[in-house]
């Protein structure tokens, strides 16, 4: 009935443009509420499951990191003073932590490049018209979407003391094994995460990829240029986005780190080799109950990768 | 090989392609990338081969021969075994229960809320929208201490199947899949039922859902992965055995037994097979609804 193929043009777009037409009669319902106010009562269920699980929490938590905070019987309640930032300072002067903090950093420095790296060349190599396209995918796709606690007995297996590796190398295998050697574990853990989450990687850039447009690669070929000269010239650049995607979001799984040090190293061995910040969220936080270390923790965490995904950011889109 | 290559070229678009003339570096080239590539899937496969393998054998063989089986050690000892210790059927009835309420959770909510956010218009919609993509930039991490101090120690839903489903719930990934799919719907087509007085819980119902049947489809698929396969959160409510879901008891029983028996990889592995399997099965079965777009709606918005 009323003019509506405005609504038809998406967001905004529609409302300027229901906006510019002459008045028409409308309820004040609609003027306050929308067109559609109907659309209110629908998005009210998740609107409450965001305010109540995941907004308040992130306050609650900000709140338990400025106070000393401890668990409680429901409902008792006890004085939780404010100590302003001496949970940050135990937390940045806790040895433990930045040991975590340097494990996180040798993992990323090893994870990040091998993943985006590896995710495009794959996908590169997959996106040509190739004999069995399909099984290729799914295989380096499988152990993404496979549990990490399943693929983590594996691993502890082919990495065990007597474990098929060690058999294999024979006297070449590393002393201690792999998984008790302090210089070998970290390395060994963020190799497994790039092997299992590498799939997604690559799927991601393939998407990239095909929306790369043929006639910019068909003038190149015209002009004569090589395939080399095509791949720093026109495919690197051109996914360029989806590289900053895919280190981004590798940084953000990695400083998460928490299965695999907790399963593969009998959480965190050796002598804290291979401890995670999340590890010791759990640890001192639900373990030991202090909650209030866990938060500040967090948000150390939290703005340590994001001073690093911005930094990442700016080199990769600055190049 | 190369002479299927002939009549393709003669096409129009393929004479385009690079590889019109099959000469013989391109071919090498060609036999390069295949070797390449199957190399590397043998060592994205070969885990999940070994892992089945390891389960199958009595006493877990991890000589370079042992990775070939001998048909006669062949038993299926170790689910016997590790059922003893973990009773599968319970497990895997939590993991089912608890997989299957975040599911419904995220189809009905993630249904109501992308239909809204895409095809009606009312206040408040564009800035709970940015809020929406804002809150997914918040790592779970940050959320972790307080959702425990609010779900098992003050409403008392520690070991129950609600504390596990409830942070599932706010996955916003259900939201940003319906949202594409009925955004590419035309609102005209909403319209017509409109005008005949049907209210809008009956157009999403009877016009708008069965229109975008795959996305239902996608979105089931796609949040059975996570709690299916999640760790952390189920591992901090469930203390009670019974309540656990398999990835839990599972990740329990190794780190209980690791360096205790004498070889307990056998029964671990067993416990994987079980794990992985519903998972491996569905992927294969649907595989083209595992796409990029979809998995990362969730980041990209």
């Amino acid at each position: 009935m009323s003019p509506d193929t405005a609504s038809i043009t998406a967001g905004r777009l529609g409302d300027v443009a229901g906006k510019k037409q002459p008045p028409r009669p409308r309820r004040p319902v609609r003027r306050l509420l929308g067109q559609h106010p109907i659309g209110i009562a629908f998005v009210t269920p998740y609107t409450v499951f965001l305010a109540v699980l995941a907004a308040y929490p992130i306050l609650l938590a900000l709140w338990i990191s400025f106070h000393d905070f401890f668990f409680t019987a429901p409902g008792v309640d006890v004085p939780k003073p404010f100590v302003g930032l001496d949970n940050y300072a135990d937390v940045l002067s806790d040895p433990l932590v930045r040991r975590s903090f340097v494990n996180i950093a040798i993992f990323l420095a090893i994870n990040v490049p091998l993943t985006t790296i590896a995710a495009l060349a794959l996908a590169a190599v997959l996106n040509a018209v190739l004999p069995l396209r399909g099984f290729f995918r799914t295989a380096y796709y499988l152990p993404y979407v496979t549990a990490s606690v399943a693929v983590v007995a594996v691993w502890l297996w082919l990495f065990s003391r007597d474990g098929l590796v060690n058999t294999i190398l024979g006297h070449l295998a590393p002393q201690p094994s792999w998984l008790v050697n302090e210089t070998l574990v970290m390395p060994l853990i963020a190799l497994y995460v790039t092997w299992k989450q590498l799939g997604f990687f690559v799927v991601l850039y393939l998407a990239a990829l095909q929306n790369i447009p043929r006639q910019l690669y068909e003038s190149a070929a015209v002009d004569g240029a090589g395939r080399l000269r095509i791949w720093w010239s026109i495919t690197v650049p051109s996914v360029r986005p989806a590289t900053t995607l895919v280190v981004v979001l590798a940084t953000i799984w990695g400083a998460n780190l928490f299965t695999e040090p907790y399963l593969l190293t009998g959480s965190g061995g050796p002598n804290g080799a291979s401890m995670s910040p999340v590890l010791i969220m759990y640890q001192k936080g639900i373990q030991q109950g202090k909650p209030d270390f866990a938060a500040a923790l967090g948000f150390v965490l939290v703005a340590a990768v994001l001073a690093l995904s911005l930094l990442n950011r700016r080199l990769l889109e600055r190049e | 090989m190369t002479t299927t290559h002939v009549p393709q070229s003669v096409a129009p678009e393929a004479a385009t392609a690079s590889s019109t003339t099959a000469s013989a570096p391109a071919a090498i080239g060609k036999a390069a990338r295949l070797l390449a590539l199957s190399a590397g899937a043998f060592m994205f496969l070969f885990p999940f081969y070994y892992m089945v393998v390891g389960s199958l054998q009595t006493e877990p063989d991890s000589s370079p021969g042992g990775a070939v089986p001998d048909p006669g050690d062949l038993s299926l000892d170790n689910y016997a075994a590790i059922n003893a210790t973990v009773p599968l059927g319970r497990a895997l009835l939590n993991s089912a229960i608890y997989t299957g309420g975040v599911v419904i959770m995220s189809v009905v909510v993630g249904a109501l809320t992308g239909y809204a956010l895409a095809q009606l218009r009312f206040r408040g919609r564009e800035a709970l929208f940015t809020v929406l993509i804002l809150l997914q930039l918040v790592p779970f991490t940050l959320s972790l201490i307080p959702l425990y101090i609010l779900i098992v120690r003050d409403y008392g839903l520690g070991d129950t199947y609600l504390g596990m489903i409830l942070p599932g719930a706010v996955n916003a990934t259900g939201v940003f899949i319906f949202r594409q799919f009925f955004l590419a719907i035309p609102a005209d087509l909403f319209d017509a039922p409109r005008v005949d007085g049907a209210s809008e819980l009956q157009v999403l119902r009877y016009v708008a859902l069965p229109l975008i049947r795959p996305a239902l489809l996608t979105v089931v698929l796609v949040t059975f992965i996570g709690p299916w396969n999640d760790f952390l959160w189920p591992f901090l409510v469930t203390k009670d055995r019974h309540m656990q879901p398999l990835a839990v008891a599972l990740a329990n029983y190794i780190s209980s037994q690791a360096g205790n028996a004498d070889n307990p990889f056998g029964a671990i592995l067993a416990g994987a097979v079980v794990l992985a399997a519903p998972v491996v099965l569905l992927f294969v079965l649907f595989q083209r609804h595992f796409s990029a777009t979809n998995l990362s709606s969730g980041v990209k918005g």
